[in-house]
């Protein structure tokens, strides 16, 4: 990024003056907005969370008060973080690693290979509430799909969705399938940007396929895979829709998560100093992983500077 | 090897579809045969009368009416707005500007669960709840289409200014007449991104509409849920309903969606 912005704003003869005049009217639409409906609101958060708020009557300032009611005093509160990180840990992972062995499976340039990329991506695109629908009828017990299958084999399947053991598992293993195709396609595109060369020196040298996945591929998608892995981070944390759908958080609270844990606070049990609270949590977990990720990018992400 | 090759493309692809055959096949089946064992994919007869019923059951057409109203609506203001900030940022010199930058783009880390609360409490003190300024105006002035579009703006020559300013054109000259017309494809593709963003979105119209002649197909199709519970061969019928204007914009824009994402892939760099 640094490289092309450089490039492109290159000092010329005659145009050195500023632009501020021009830039104000430009970005006036756009940053109203921007202020208005996301900088007010995320400041907005932090102040609510210092308040008592049960919407019904008037808000009172209690200062750290919700994040200690939190911590030492919601029983349900350590468990939703639990669930909230073994969520983000497998569903990233497991997303990750599909997207990339599909990648390097479909980059290859043969006839009608778009139509297969466009059967991956196409869950991306469909409303989560209706795959949640679809895999609650796919998870279900006695006649759902699966175990409608294991039975043919004289398998019971248990209840998927109903059993604290199998709800969080099941849950990932559809976030992944809906979503995975949206990392494929950066890292289809990554592949292809990889010189040819490279493949062809390393197979003279003898490196087997294996070898020049992990030598070759890894190293010069870095990039793309640390871009993926921010994001997918970033987005895994605030999961709603499937869960809201899906399993509501059950049972019990065997996949109450974050996502969701926020919503009910302020939506359900209409606290909303509280669940203002738990959002800022859910913020300052992104933004640690994020500056994590940032720091920990120098030691594997590899940079080409051609 | 390319036999297997295929053979082996086939099954995965095949499988991928699996959950979406399933859906279509039990949104077929007539009321006794969906629960019936073994598994069977097509009943003995085929219900086509599912959608009707299904269709019937709720206003889906005044829902699928609403998300289209409010996700068009969405879409052309943030198509203006992006695109413009867009220039502002990929093409003028002005103070401050990688700081800016860097602000719209911390803002995509923060989640929208910090943002709806405080949100939410904005919208009932304008009088907006239950209403269509709610579910378009907040969401339509993103940092991600400002970066998508900069991304696009940036892979344009300057030269091409430069011989327009020669020429006496003005900023919005530039932005208009020779810009816009080059990014076709990524305003194509925020559009796409945009589009199926409000299309899908369930929190934000969860949170703000309570009333049935302002839903949008996925708080719909929720309801729907709730109230006929189990019924999964009218539950299908309805997720097929839901599921079919994605499927088709997809095929329609797919090109620009693929290079969307590789542009924004890209600018992780």
């Amino acid at each position: 990024m640094q490289e092309v912005e450089s490039a492109a704003t290159v000092p010329r003869t005659g145009r050195r003056r500023s632009e501020a005049l021009p830039a104000f009217f430009f970005l006036l639409p756009n940053i109203a907005g921007f202020l208005l409906f996301t900088l007010v609101p995320i400041i907005a958060a932090f102040a609510l969370s210092l308040y008592d708020w049960p919407l019904i009557s008037e808000p009172k300032f209690i200062g750290f008060g919700n994040y200690i009611r939190l911590f030492a005093k919601d029983p349900l509160f350590g468990q939703v973080i639990w669930n909230t990180l073994v969520y983000v840990v497998f569903y990233v992972a497991a997303n990750l690693v599909v997207s990339l062995a599909l990648a390097v499976w479909l980059s290859q340039e043969i006839r009608g290979i778009k139509i297969f990329r466009a059967i991956f991506f196409l869950p991306v695109l469909v409303p989560p509430v209706a795959i949640s629908l679809i895999w609650q009828w796919i998870y279900a017990p006695g006649n759902g799909l699966i175990n409608a299958l294991l039975a043919v084999f004289g398998l019971q399947g248990p209840n998927w969705l109903g059993d604290t053991h199998w709800a969080m598992a099941s849950l990932i293993l559809m976030s992944v399938w809906q979503l995975f195709g949206y990392n494929m396609l950066i890292f289809i595109a990554g592949i292809k940007g990889i010189p040819q060369a490279l493949y062809e020196s390393a197979s003279i040298d003898g490196a087997g396929g294996w070898a020049r996945f992990w030598w070759i591929t890894v190293p010069m998608l870095s990039p793309s895979i640390f871009f993926a892995m921010v994001m997918t981070l970033i987005t895994s944390f605030q999961t709603f829709d499937q869960v809201f759908v899906l399993t509501n958080g059950g049972p019990g609270s065997a996949t109450e998560i974050l996502g969701l844990y926020v919503y009910n606070n302020a939506f359900l049990w209409f606290r909303m100093g509280y669940g203002a609270a738990v959002a800022v949590i859910m913020f300052l977990f992104i933004l640690a992983v994020t500056i994590l990720q940032m720091r920990l990018q120098r030691k594997w992400v590899h940079y080409e500077t051609a | 090897m390319m036999t297997v090759n295929y053979a082996a493309l086939c099954v995965s692809g095949f499988l991928m579809l699996v959950p979406f055959l399933w859906m279509a096949a039990t949104s077929l089946k007539a009321d006794n045969e969906v629960l019936s064992m073994p598994l069977r994919l097509i009943g003995s007869r085929i219900a086509f009368e599912n959608y009707p019923r299904a269709w019937n059951y709720f206003p889906f057409a005044r829902f699928i009416l609403n998300d289209l109203f409010v996700s068009a609506a969405g879409t052309v203001l943030a198509l203006i707005t992006s695109s413009l900030s867009a220039y502002a940022f990929a093409r003028l010199r002005f103070r401050g500007k990688d700081k800016l930058f860097f602000a719209y783009l911390a803002t995509l880390m923060v989640p929208q669960q910090v943002v709806v609360i405080p949100m939410f409490l904005m919208m009932k003190q304008l009088g907006w709840v239950n209403t269509y300024w709610a579910l378009i105006i907040p969401w339509a002035f993103t940092a991600f289409g400002t970066f998508l579009l900069r991304q696009f703006y940036m892979t344009i020559p300057y030269d091409l200014d430069e011989a327009a300013v020669i020429d006496g054109c003005s900023h919005f000259g530039i932005y208009w007449r020779i810009i816009l017309p080059l990014v076709r494809t990524g305003l194509a593709a925020l559009g796409v991104f945009t589009f199926i963003g409000y299309w899908n979105s369930l929190l934000w119209p969860l949170i703000i509409t309570n009333q049935q002649s302002l839903y949008t197909l996925p708080i719909g199709l929720q309801m729907y849920h709730g109230q006929y519970g189990t019924q999964w061969n009218l539950l299908m019928a309805a997720s097929t309903i839901t599921v079919l204007p994605t499927m088709i914009i997809y095929l329609i824009a797919q090109r620009h969606i693929v290079q969307g994402i590789t542009l924004s892939g890209i600018a992780g760099r």
